[in-house]
């Protein structure tokens, strides 16, 4: 065990914000290891984003759910931005997506190997992550685990406390930094036996992230994310691009074309940060949402149907015109009267 | 010899969680102890997830102000922990 050998060995874990990777660090932590914890950000954590900007979610906990766990465990957390490097892993993925646009095993195999960098510029001694056998249908299989330890570099340093008894004994195992006894064996979907451990360790408030807090695994999310790079020359992507497809109501009204109208007061106040890279439409004789354009008007009935648009989405919908105004990104405005689209003439397929 | 902190100032609107906290994080790598930090936000969560992130690295929040949609936060570098 640890107490055996005079040095204090030293574990980085994978913080996610959930239970998994909590009841691993407690594990750990109870067998004398110093615990530190990383978290990368891909711009795709995004759960907290609409929380922090959407009024109605104002009595949703505005927390960083990584950051509240390392502050229950009593350690340290480095937040990494990986944003940059991360579009490789989602532009181009070698084993491939899962059901929606994510690319789980190589998005594990990327933060383990990004884990990896740091224990070595840290002079830490192994990774720790909450991984179960089985519990999730792309990257946690028993079949995919041992191609993260070899394609990230973590080999025999990867542990994996809540099922290190279904696994091949690993080093710090093998050199009884870790005793073997006292780790677990679950497997499987169910969550029965975190949900004891947790209550075992007195944990009663933790996350319960379904598919993690990564939007890649939400439908409607990756729907939008395919129609921007079904419409748009390449699929390069900025943060910004990622970050609004989780604001507002998204319309494609043509290949080149589609406009963004904020749901409410939080989303409208956001999107107006944007008003300088972004043409904008808002209602002037009426309060209403804020609309963002991306893309160009080729035609005046694409901007008559924009602009009747976001009058429909305006207090004026049942008035028989409202005024808005088109505001260029670099401020010159231009005002248009217009009758509100009636709600039967929104085609289904425009909203994405 | 001058008791005065140097002031430093963040820029950390329109960002989202969890950018404010990684800015932060990474202003106060370059920062001295004793100096301070100021961070500018517009996310509602960094009314949380910034003090949360200094209690676990040992930083001091000074004061958070919130006037309309801005939250303003002061710290006090501390690399003794």
């Amino acid at each position: 065990m640890n107490q055996q050998h005079d040095k204090q060995r030293k574990a980085v874990a994978l913080i996610s914000g959930g239970l998994d990777s909590m009841l691993a660090v407690k594990v750990i932590q109870e067998q004398g290891i110093h615990v530190e914890g990383i978290n990368f950000f891909t711009g795709f954590c995004v759960e907290g984003h609409t929380h922090a900007v959407r009024k109605k979610h104002k009595d949703k906990q505005k927390r960083n759910n990584a950051l509240w766990v390392a502050e229950q465990l009593g350690i340290k957390l480095h937040i990494v931005d990986v944003v940059d490097e991360y579009k490789d892993i989602l532009l181009n993925p070698v084993h491939g997506y899962g059901k929606n646009v994510n690319p789980c095993l190589d998005c594990k195999t990327f933060m383990v190997k990004k884990a990896v960098e740091w224990l070595k510029e840290h002079d830490f001694d192994f990774i720790i992550t909450g991984e179960v056998v089985g519990q999730r249908p792309m990257s946690q299989r028993r079949e995919t685990m041992p191609i993260v330890e070899k394609e990230s570099g973590g080999d025999d340093l990867l542990v994996r406390p809540l099922s290190a008894q279904q696994l091949p004994p690993t080093l710090p195992e093998r050199e009884g930094w870790l005793d073997r006894e006292k780790l677990y064996d679950f497997s499987g979907r169910t969550r029965k036996p975190q949900m004891a451990l947790a209550a075992q360790f007195g944990f009663k408030d933790y996350a319960q992230p379904a598919g993690g807090c990564c939007m890649l695994t939400d439908e409607n999310y990756a729907v939008k994310l395919q129609d921007m790079w079904a419409n748009r020359p390449s699929r390069e992507y900025e943060l910004d691009d990622i970050i609004m497809l989780k604001m507002g109501r998204h319309f494609r009204l043509a290949p080149h074309l589609k406009v963004i109208i904020g749901r409410e007061e939080g989303e409208n106040h956001f999107m107006q940060g944007y008003k300088s890279q972004f043409v904008s439409i808002f209602p002037t004789s009426h309060p209403g949402a804020l609309c963002l354009v991306d893309g160009v008007f080729k035609t005046d009935k694409e901007r008559q149907q924009a602009l009747a648009l976001v009058a429909r989405y305006s207090q004026g919908k049942n008035s028989p015109q409202v005024t808005l105004s088109i505001r260029q990104k670099d401020g010159t405005e231009q005002e248009y009267t217009i009758t509100p689209m009636a709600a039967d003439a929104i085609k289904k397929e425009w909203l994405i | 010899m001058s008791n005065a902190k140097t002031a430093h100032q963040l820029d950390a609107r329109r960002l989202l969680c969890p950018l404010p906290v990684i800015r932060t994080q990474d202003a106060i790598a370059q920062l001295q102890d004793g100096e301070l930090l100021t961070v500018t936000s517009t996310d509602p969560g960094a009314k949380m997830d910034i003090p949360s992130w200094c209690r676990i690295n040992g930083h001091e929040v000074i004061e958070i102000k919130e006037q309309d949609y801005e939250i303003i936060i002061t710290i006090q570098i501390n690399t003794q922990n």
